[in-house]
């Protein structure tokens, strides 16, 4: 969706302008992901191949549907790179010299850090609920993302995501009887369910 | 007419006080996912399948395939009154629905808007109605090698007709068959790509890639554009409501065109978006003010929301007939159908009589009491989008969160739906397509299986697949569409020597 939002010019190009402050350019995420999803390719194919990969006595063995996906994911991503190679090579001659050289932005570093603000502690709640639970961690989680990121008073984020925990909790395990994670360290165990 | 009566039956099925509670807790709901940046249709209704697990399946289907038209209707409010796409399929909508809006006619917009999508969605319904029951018919005939051609046709019109490199929608597709294939092997039992880790037999749930792609990687995206929304203030005024429709007869074949467009779009996997953009290129060529759109034609809104709620609608139809969901969001209610334990496929308009024809005509009432309730209840809904996104973002992490845990009551699935936000937004900003990728993951064991059957009645030898004239048909469809750019280019090519 990124190229029609900016087609509107609604939101922040990011894609095709030239970067006017610095990230990560496009290409290299073009050539990381193509290359991890390689290495998938390859870890399904050993894989199929482990199990058998053609055709059985019973017909055809586990590997045979796999390894065939895991070839096709191989040379899509393969063809994916050298798409990447051609379009940068001709780019290249077509600007030399010129700003548009520069090659265009995945990301600007602000924009990434704005982004890793929420990846980072979302991370961070995801390891909370392993620990203490889902209830606890998202009361804190949503108390101190309000707090820290919104500039919320501590009164107004604890108040909030305490109602959103507890809310929860009645509509899973009361009203549904859907029991969630209570984490590794049960503090609500008191609570009787 | 048979149809007939087992719709007036499906009526009766619908029709108590507890369906019809749900039918509006569910376009409620569906209308605030819609709204809401980071939780649309498919993760939405992903998120609160775990609820219905222990409801009938009538009722849960009624209950989530209203929340997916809520969505559907709540994706305009925010494309007109903010500027904002609240849904991918609504981003044409924007072109005309926020000048409208500037121009103080947002009422007009949000009317023209609704009125249309629920025309869309009627057209599509009462398709679904005619053709459904004789698709599963036919469709009754097939066996292994039939259905595999179907999965082809499906996946390659995928890669044929997808906007972007069909190298990278070849990529994404094998990715999500690649997962699907994780756990345990259906035929012999011996455990894939598992790697040791006893955990990883149960495999990767789609509805766990479903939250996270489309859920967490969307508060990614939204994340990096910075956040703050202002928007026109709206309501909606019964006479502003009788003008608009007075205005709407005149644009007929507008409206006819974008529910021919969508239900086409539907039912061939391309899905919502592309026929909202589809219907609102077509409608700009052809209109005598096309050189008005985007500056508030009326007819800008029209088309494209037709377009969208039409093929919503009718990507249900392969779902109900064949087993085959036209969408994402069409692939998490099979997902539902899975979990409540019937089997999708043609067999089910024979022995879940109930349950179809339930949900067939839970999609007309659904669509007017949506239609109703989004008239009436505009500026409660728009008020939502004013709730600042460091309250909501949190919010919406903590219900995916829970969501992708109730799935299987699995802590590995939150982790696994992480790291699929985080795939989601790389693949988003590469154009790399997510709807392949979770169909392939839906559909994968299933079109494995039916590989597998077609190849031990053949004993290996891949010429089932055109040894007769129906199998043969559907694959060489499948073959034309997979290298239907390769034709296209030809063709024109040809025409111009």
């Amino acid at each position: 969706m990124a190229q029609l939002r900016s087609a509107k010019g609604i939101f922040v190009s990011d894609k095709d302008a030239p970067a006017s402050g610095r990230g990560i350019s496009t290409r290299t995420m073009e050539i990381v992901v193509a290359l991890t999803l390689l290495a998938v390719a390859a870890l399904v194919v050993v894989d199929s191949y482990r199990l058998g990969s053609k055709w059985g006595d019973d017909g055809p063995q586990s590997g045979y549907f796999p390894f065939y996906i895991g070839l096709l994911l191989g040379i899509a991503s393969l063809a994916t790179l050298v798409q990447v190679a051609i379009a940068e090579w001709r780019r290249a001659d077509q600007f030399r010299g010129s700003p548009a050289e520069q090659p265009s932005l995945f990301v600007e570093w602000d924009q990434l850090k704005l982004v890793l603000s929420v990846l980072g502690p979302a991370l961070v709640y995801v390891l909370g609920v392993q620990l203490i639970g889902i209830y606890i961690a998202s009361a804190l989680y949503i108390t101190l993302f309000m707090r820290w990121l919104g500039h919320y008073s501590w009164v107004k984020s604890g108040a909030l995501g305490v109602a959103v925990s507890a809310s929860i909790f009645v509509l899973f395990e009361v009203w549904f009887k859907v029991p969630l994670f209570k984490g590794a360290y049960d503090a609500l165990a008191w609570l009787g369910y | 007419m048979v149809e007939i009566s087992a719709l007036f039956h499906g009526f009766a099925v619908v029709l108590s006080p507890f369906n019809l509670l749900l039918m509006l807790v569910g376009i409620v709901l569906g209308v605030i996912i819609g709204v809401l940046p980071g939780l649309g249709g498919a993760n939405g209704v992903a998120i609160l399948l775990p609820l219905t697990f222990t409801m009938p399946p009538t009722s849960a289907i009624i209950m989530l395939s209203c929340i997916y038209w809520g969505a559907l209707f709540g994706g305009a409010i925010t494309s007109v009154l903010f500027n904002i796409p609240g849904e991918p399929w609504s981003v044409a909508t924007t072109f005309d629905g926020y000048p409208m809006a500037q121009q103080g006619r947002a009422g007009e917009a949000l009317t023209a808007s609704f009125t249309s999508s629920f025309i869309g969605a009627l057209f599509a319904v009462i398709m679904i109605t005619f053709l459904a029951p004789l698709v599963a018919k036919f469709a009754l005939k097939f066996g292994p090698p039939e259905f595999f051609s179907v999965y082809l046709l499906t996946f390659c019109s995928f890669i044929g007709m997808g906007k972007g490199s069909a190298w990278k929608t070849l990529a994404a597709m094998m990715l999500g068959f690649a997962l699907a294939a994780i756990g345990m092997d259906n035929i012999t039992g011996r455990l894939r790509l598992t790697f040791g880790f006893p955990e990883m037999m149960r495999g990767v749930d789609f509805l766990i890639a479903v939250i996270g792609l489309f859920g967490i990687g969307e508060i990614l995206l939204s994340m990096e554009e910075g956040l703050s929304f202002t928007g026109k203030s709206a309501k909606i005024d019964p006479k502003i409501v009788l003008e608009t429709w007075k205005k709407l007869p005149r644009y007929w074949l507008t409206s006819l065109r974008s529910c021919l467009i969508g239900c086409w779009m539907g039912i061939t996997p391309g899905g919502a978006t592309p026929a909202s953009f589809m219907s609102y290129g077509i409608a700009k060529r052809m209109s005598k003010h096309g050189d008005q759109f985007g500056k508030g034609q009326i007819e800008g809104v029209i088309a494209p929301e037709t377009a969208a709620h039409a093929a919503g609608t009718s990507a249900l139809l392969p779902m109900l007939a064949l087993g085959i969901p036209g969408s994402p969001t069409a692939a998490v209610l099979l997902g539902g159908l899975l979990i409540w334990g019937l089997q999708p496929g043609p067999l089910l308009f024979v022995e879940q009589k109930d349950f179809v024809w339930g949900l067939i005509a839970s999609m007309y009432l659904g669509n007017l009491a949506g239609l109703i309730i989004v008239l009436t209840c505009v500026p409660l809904f728009a008020a939502i989008l004013r709730v600042p996104f460091s309250i909501i973002a949190p919010v919406i992490v903590v219900v995916c969160a829970i969501g992708a845990y109730s799935v299987h009551s699995a802590m590995l699935d939150i982790w696994f739906m992480m790291l699929f936000g985080v795939v989601g937004y790389v693949f988003k900003k590469l154009d790399y397509p997510l709807a392949p990728l979770v169909l392939a993951l839906v559909l994968g064991d299933r079109a494995e299986d039916s590989f597998r059957q077609a190849m031990l009645i053949a004993q290996g030898d891949v010429s089932i697949f055109f040894s007769n004239a129906l199998v043969g048909g559907i694959t060489g469809l499948a073959l034309v569409m997979l290298f239907w750019p390769l034709l296209s280019r030809g063709l024109a090519k040809l025409r111009g020597a």
